[in-house]
C-alpha cells in the first residue's frame, strides 16, 4: 500500500481458552490466527466471512475489545500512534474515543429508558469531552444532521422509530465522538433492502464527509461489493485472500472466495442450479482440520493441503491468496 | 396440476390499545400442488400474518373480514378454513395438512425436549403411527433432508446442532407429517449465503419427490429468483403485484417492485449507486389513503393515487399490478 496505514494487524491472534476438563491440557479456540492486515487511511474495507470464520472478534481486536493473545494491532492517525497490546489505561481511554463501533441491532443496541438526545450524548459525557450541557447539545445537534435525523426528535424514545432511523441514531452515536476508525459489524443485515440502501448510502458519504476510514463487516458480499473498496475474506480465523474489490469479484483466486461468490442466488431466474456448491459447514475452532484449514470442504482439495497449511502470498497488485493450487486452477 | 389452496378477499384486523388496526386488506391468490409461490415484501408488509391465517394462527385479538375465504383442497374435499373452530378442528391446518417452518429453529425448537421426542409428538398427533414406527420415520426423514448420522442426532437437544443443521431438522419435521402446504417463512435469512443454498435445493428437491405446494415468504429477491415459480408482492397488508418469477423479476410492472430491485445491491454491476425507496414504510395506525404506496411513490401521477385504491390490473397472460398507471377505466373518469 503506498499510504501509511492507518491501523494495522501483524500476525494477529485472539485465542480464547475454554473451561477444561479435570485432565489434559485446557483447549483453545483460536478465533483469529496469525492475521495480518492494513488498512489505509480513508479505506471502505470489507471483511467476509461465513459465521464462525472470526470476523467479528478480529474487529474487536482491533478495537481493544477483543484480547490480543500474540501479534500486535499499530493504529497512526497522524496525531498518535499506539500499539494496541501495550495500551496504558489513559492511553486506552483516549483511543476509545478515536475508534468506535456500530452495531447490527438497532433494536438492542438502544436503551429504551434514553432519549435519542441522551443515548447520542451519552459518549461525549462519559469520555468528558464537552465541557458545558450547552456544548453537547449542540455536537449533537450537529451530528444528528449529519446522519439525516430530524433534530425535533431527539427528545423522544428509540420506540418511536423504525430500524433504518434506530441504525441512523446508532451512527450518530459511534460518531459524536470524532472518530477517525469505525468498525461496522453487520450494520445493515437485520435492515429491509430499501432501507440497507439508504444506511449504506449514508455510511458512505459520511466517510467521505468526515474522512473517516472503516472497517465493514459482512456476510452479505454482494453488499460489499458496492461499499468496499478493499476486501479480505476469512475462514476459520484465518485471512484466505485479500485484494481490491474489482479484483476480487473478477477473478477470485481462493477457492472459498469464488465458492461464496458462486452461492450469492441470482437474480435471474434462469440461472438456476448453475451455482457450484460447498458441501458441509465451517468446521469447529476448537478443532480445526490439519493443513489448510478449507480442505474439508474445498473441492480442489489435495494432498497437500490435509498436510501443510498455506500462507497468504500474493498473487498480484494488493491480491493475495493463501491456496497451495490458486496458481495452476487461476492463472 | 390440481388447485391446492384459493385465498379470496383475506382481510385481518387486530384489535389493540390504539384502535383496530388493519394488518392485510383484501388478498386473494391461489397456488397449485408441486408449485413454489414467493411471497415478497418488507418488514411490517402483512406477509408473516397472511401466512399464519391460512392455519388460523393469529392471536385472540384478530378480527377476519366477513369476505374472507380460504379452501384448502385436500384429497377428501375441500376445507374451509374460516369456519374451523377449535382446536380439535383445525388440527387439519395446523401441522397436519399444512407445516410451517420458521426463520429462527432455535427459537423453534423446544430447548429441553430431544429432536426426536419432538417429531415424536407430531407424529402421533397427525398420524396414527405407533411410537416405533414413529421414530423410524423420523429418522429417515432426518436422514432425507441431508443430516448425517440422524439415529445420532434424533437424540440430540437443538443447541447441539449447528444453524444449517437445525434448519434442517425443522424441515424434517415439518415434512414428516406429509404435508400437503408448506409454509417457509425466511427460512434462509439467519444463514450462510453456503448453506442457504443447501436449504434451497433442498426444499426444490422436496417438492420434486412429495408434490406439495410451497409458499416461500422472503424479502431477498435474489432467492425467490432461485426457486419460486409465482410471486406475490405486498406491501401495508395488500397484494400490488402477481405473476410469475420471470415477469416480476425482470420487467417489475408496480412502482413499489421496481423500488425493491433498484435498492437490492447486485454482483452484475458493481458500479451501480444503490437507489433507496424514500422514506419509511408506514405505521399501520396511519394508513395512506388511496394506493397505499402513494406517500413513498416514485411515479404519482396524480390526486387518484391518493384517493382511489387501484384494482388489479392486468398487464400479460398471469400477471397483474394493483396501480393506477394501468388502470385505464381510471383514465376515462
Amino acid at each position: 500500500m503506498s499510504r501509511k496505514p492507518l491501523i494495522a494487524a501483524q500476525n494477529l491472534s485472539v485465542h480464547y481458552r475454554l473451561r477444561g476438563g479435570l485432565i489434559g491440557p485446557i483447549p483453545f479456540v483460536r478465533a483469529v490466527e496469525n492475521v495480518s492486515l492494513e488498512i489505509a487511511p480513508g479505506s471502505f474495507f470489507g471483511l467476509v466471512g461465513e459465521s464462525g470464520s472470526g470476523k467479528t472478534t478480529l474487529g474487536r481486536a482491533m478495537l481493544r475489545a477483543a484480547p490480543i493473545s500474540q501479534g500486535d494491532v499499530l493504529f497512526d492517525d497522524g496525531e498518535v500512534a499506539y500499539s494496541l497490546k501495550n495500551l496504558g489505561k489513559k492511553e486506552l481511554k483516549d483511543y476509545r474515543k478515536r475508534a468506535q463501533l456500530i452495531f447490527q441491532d438497532p433494536y438492542a443496541a438502544l436503551s429504551p429508558r434514553m432519549t435519542v438526545r441522551d443515548i447520542i450524548a451519552e459518549p461525549l459525557e462519559v469520555m468528558g469531552l464537552t465541557k458545558s450541557r450547552a456544548e453537547t447539545d449542540e455536537r449533537v445537534r450537529e451530528i444528528a444532521v449529519k446522519c439525516r435525523l430530524n433534530v425535533e426528535h431527539l427528545r423522544r424514545f428509540p420506540h418511536a422509530f423504525s430500524g433504518g432511523q434506530r441504525q441512523r441514531i446508532s451512527i450518530a452515536r459511534a460518531l459524536v465522538s470524532g472518530p477517525k476508525f469505525i468498525v461496522a459489524d453487520e450494520s445493515v443485515a437485520a435492515l429491509d433492502v430499501s432501507i440497507q440502501a439508504d444506511v449504506l448510502n449514508l455510511l458512505k458519504a459520511i466517510q467521505e464527509d468526515m474522512g473517516l476510514t472503516f472497517l465493514f463487516i459482512s456476510h452479505d458480499l454482494s453488499v460489499v461489493a458496492h461499499v468496499c473498496d478493499h476486501v479480505a475474506v476469512m475462514y476459520l480465523g484465518r485471512l484466505v485472500e485479500t485484494a481490491p474489490t474489482r479484483t476480487l469479484f473478477s477473478g477470485p483466486r481462493h477457492p472459498y472466495t469464488k465458492a461464496l461468490l458462486s452461492a450469492i442466488p441470482s437474480l435471474d431466474p434462469d440461472d438456476r442450479g448453475k451455482a457450484q456448491k460447498l458441501e458441509g459447514e465451517i468446521p469447529t475452532p476448537t478443532n480445526p482440520p490439519p493443513g489448510c484449514k478449507f480442505q474439508t470442504r474445498c473441492p480442489v482439495a489435495i494432498e497437500r493441503c490435509r498436510i501443510e497449511e498455506p500462507v497468504l502470498e500474493s498473487a498480484g497488485t494488493e491480491h493475495n491468496v493463501a491456496c497451495h493450487r490458486w496458481k495452476e486452477l487461476f492463472s | 396440476m390440481s388447485r391446492l389452496i384459493d385465498v379470496e378477499n383475506l382481510t385481518l384486523q387486530f384489535d389493540t390499545d390504539e384502535g383496530r388496526i388493519t394488518a392485510v386488506d383484501d388478498v386473494s391468490f391461489s397456488l397449485d400442488a408441486g408449485k413454489i409461490m414467493g411471497l415478497v415484501g418488507e418488514s411490517g408488509s402483512g406477509k408473516s400474518v397472511t401466512a399464519k391465517s391460512l392455519m388460523k394462527l393469529n392471536p385472540r385479538n384478530a378480527v377476519y373480514g366477513e369476505n374472507t375465504k380460504i379452501t384448502l383442497h385436500l384429497d377428501d374435499g375441500p376445507v374451509d378454513v374460516m369456519s374451523l373452530q377449535n382446536d380439535h378442528e383445525m388440527k387439519v391446518v395446523r401441522g397436519g395438512s399444512i407445516s410451517l417452518i420458521f426463520q429462527e429453529p432455535m427459537a423453534s425448537f423446544a430447548p429441553a425436549i430431544s429432536i426426536g421426542d419432538q417429531m415424536i409428538e407430531q407424529l402421533l398427533i397427525h398420524t396414527s403411527f405407533s411410537k416405533s414406527q414413529a421414530k423410524e420415520v423420523s429418522i429417515e426423514m432426518l436422514d432425507r433432508v441431508g443430516i448425517s448420522d440422524p439415529s445420532m442426532r434424533f437424540s440430540q437437544y437443538a443447541f447441539e446442532l449447528s444453524g444449517g443443521m437445525r434448519q434442517r431438522a425443522m424441515i424434517a419435521m415439518a415434512l414428516s407429517t406429509k404435508p400437503k402446504l408448506l409454509i417457509a417463512d425466511e427460512p434462509t435469512t439467519a444463514l450462510d449465503v453456503t448453506i442457504q443454498a443447501q436449504v434451497i435445493d433442498l426444499m426444490k428437491d422436496l417438492v420434486t419427490e412429495f408434490g406439495m405446494g410451497i409458499i416461500f415468504i422472503t424479502h431477498d429477491l435474489g432467492v425467490i429468483a432461485q426457486t419460486a415459480d409465482n410471486v406475490a408482492v405486498m406491501y401495508l397488508g395488500r397484494l400490488v403485484e402477481q405473476g410469475t418469477v420471470r415477469d416480476v423479476i425482470r420487467s417489475p410492472a408496480h412502482p413499489y417492485t421496481r423500488g425493491l430491485l433498484a435498492a437490492l445491491p447486485t454482483l452484475d454491476d458493481i458500479d451501480a449507486p444503490l437507489t433507496p425507496i424514500p422514506g419509511d414504510i408506514p405505521s399501520p395506525l396511519e394508513r395512506p389513503s388511496g394506493c397505499v404506496y402513494n406517500t413513498r411513490c416514485q411515479e404519482f401521477i396524480g390526486p387518484r393515487c391518493s384517493a382511489k385504491v387501484p384494482v388489479f390490473s392486468q398487464i400479460d397472460a398471469g400477471h397483474a399490478a394493483a396501480c393506477h398507471l394501468y388502470d385505464r377505466a381510471g383514465d376515462a373518469e
